[in-house]
């Protein structure tokens, strides 16, 4: 599966989808749910939380790991994903679909800053050698 | 994001396959690939080739580039609950004990008692002990002959092991050889349909090993069959030269055995409630402590290494199931609250079985069944529920 090219990304492993009313989606990518594995468990930022960007705010955690998430700018959370209490696993079978929580960023530029998909598939692949 | 490794350091045990955080101290905030790099000093099985062409995530296992994965882990847990799967345990270590009076030396090595097997083939689950009566390691004996005892060592600790034992005969049994039989491999066969699965692609050990009891052996020639295991499910473990390993691989795979990466095999062996050394026990734990009291014979009035330790310390701490409450995941090194102190889980994973979290955890002697403790996950004192364990095994849920 290809990284979509109209979403951002973070050497963190993290997508960021922008929505036409300026707040953003954000989950995590392809590559992260492959090397987690099967994921039982998500614990998304309450909604209200004031975020730094880089800043641990949710974790994912697989049959055999437990990883951090982190905000991909500063921001306040306005939504989690509620769905994924009871089915972390679509978090492997849809990862670009299976958001984690949205941020109103306080400062939309910060988004620009972000890896576009090339930038992104260029630092999997120097990962992975 | 970043996460626990799936690679374990030292001691050589798949620590992070459950592990949690908090192991990663001052690293975890770091952004960093959390995968392996490739390392050309890993150790190969002859399975290796084998394991890559079958799409397996392969991992750094103490040293050892092993598979975790070949997709999904939890479907391949359920597999070996339900049906059958197979796994590359080639990295293990078959030692041989051969010589005259091999169980006298064995009643003094090791903590279970070498005389409870006098059926050939018998096998014996053990620890084997410091004097001070820590754990060096467990391991499977095999009585084959009174001069013949197979021993199965785990991997990360088989060179340190194979050191003590020919330490140890050479003060006490001299006239015995100590052979580490690295020309040998290793394939686990798991499942309610393994052993007929074995038999279809082995025809000609059928008749040699239908007979097996559990936790018996027979030697074929090339082939010793095992009927042992590290799932809570029936099965053999089978020992064969290692050129033959590839093509037994690839033949059980085409009778339908799926394989089966190390990441199952660890929430098989939890459900199970079996140890894994460097986790649950290690040379700093009284076995009495790591629920292993079964298998220390202090009955006998034999001598054994670590007896007298064993004898002048009561244990005050025990290994206990722990089912979570709420919602999150049990890990190792989680501290435990209960109402007799503190305590810490040993193992702790997400259970495919129970679809729930699930741990071994050493705490206070007081501590009973039923109890409902606080484990302290990240900010959080999360509520669990103390079990007798195991907690699944021959495809049921014992709780």
């Amino acid at each position: 599966m290809s990284n979509p090219g109209n979403l951002k990304y973070t050497a963190s492993h993290e997508w960021v989808k922008t929505e036409v009313d300026g707040t953003i989606t954000i989950g995590i990518t392809q590559h992260a749910q492959e090397l987690l594995g099967d994921m039982v468990f998500v614990e998304a930022p309450a909604v209200g939380r004031k975020l730094k960007a880089k800043e641990e705010c949710a974790v994912v955690e697989s049959v055999k790991a437990a990883a951090d998430v982190y905000a991909p700018v500063s921001g306040e959370v306005i939504a989690a994903n509620s769905e994924l209490d009871s089915a972390p696993e679509r978090i492997n079978s849809d990862p670009y679909a299976a958001w984690i929580f949205k941020i109103k960023p306080d400062n939309l530029a910060d988004v620009a800053a972000l890896l576009d998909a090339a930038v992104y598939q260029a630092l999997v692949d120097s990962e992975a050698h | 994001m970043s996460a626990c490794p799936t690679t374990e350091g030292a001691d050589g045990f798949i620590r992070n396959l459950s592990g949690i955080k908090d192991r990663w101290g001052a690293t975890r905030n770091r952004v960093a690939p959390f995968f392996l790099k490739a390392n050309m000093t890993l150790k190969t099985t002859p399975l290796n080739a084998a394991h890559r062409a079958m799409g397996a995530k392969m991992v750094d296992f103490g040293g050892w580039d092993m598979p975790v994965n070949y997709g999904s882990q939890i479907d391949e847990h359920h597999q070996v609950r339900n049906d059958v799967g197979m796994f590359d345990v080639s990295h293990m270590r078959v030692v041989d004990v051969k010589g005259i009076r091999v169980r006298a030396f064995l009643r003094y090595l090791l903590a279970n008692n070498a005389d409870k097997i006098t059926l050939p083939g018998k096998a014996l689950y053990s620890a084997m002990l410091q004097p001070e009566g820590g754990v060096i390691d467990d391991l499977i004996i095999y009585f084959m002959t009174e001069e013949w005892f197979r021993i199965v060592v785990n991997a990360g600790t088989a060179d340190k092991d194979i050191a003590w034992m020919k330490q140890q005969a050479a003060t006490h049994a001299p006239q015995l050889t100590i052979t580490s039989r690295d020309d040998l491999a290793m394939v686990a066969i798991q499942g309610p349909n393994a052993r007929a699965k074995v038999w279809q692609v082995l025809p000609q050990i059928k008749s040699s090993t239908e007979v097996l009891q559990n936790f018996q052996a027979a030697d074929c020639g090339e082939y010793f069959v095992a009927r042992t295991g590290y799932t809570g499910e029936d099965g053999f473990e089978v020992m064969l030269p290692k050129e033959k390993v590839e093509i037994f691989w690839y033949a059980l795979n085409k009778a339908g055995v799926k394989p089966i990466g190390l990441g199952a095999r660890d929430t098989l062996r939890l459900e199970a409630g079996m140890n894994l050394y460097g986790q649950d026990m290690d040379e700093t734990i009284n076995p009495l402590e790591a629920g292993m009291a079964w298998t220390v014979d202090l009955k006998s009035d034999r001598n054994f290494i670590g007896k007298a330790a064993l004898l002048a310390n009561t244990p005050t701490r025990k290994l206990v199931g722990l089912v979570l409450l709420d919602r999150g995941v049990l890990r190792s090194h989680q501290k435990i609250q209960t109402a007799q102190g503190e305590g810490e889980i040993t193992s702790g994973s997400f259970s495919p079985t129970l679809e729930k979290s699930i741990a071994l955890a050493r705490v206070p002697n007081g501590v009973q069944i039923g109890d409902t403790v606080q484990v302290s996950i990240r900010d959080k004192m999360l509520a669990a529920q103390v079990v007798k364990y195991p907690f699944a095994r021959n495809g049921k849920r014992c709780i």
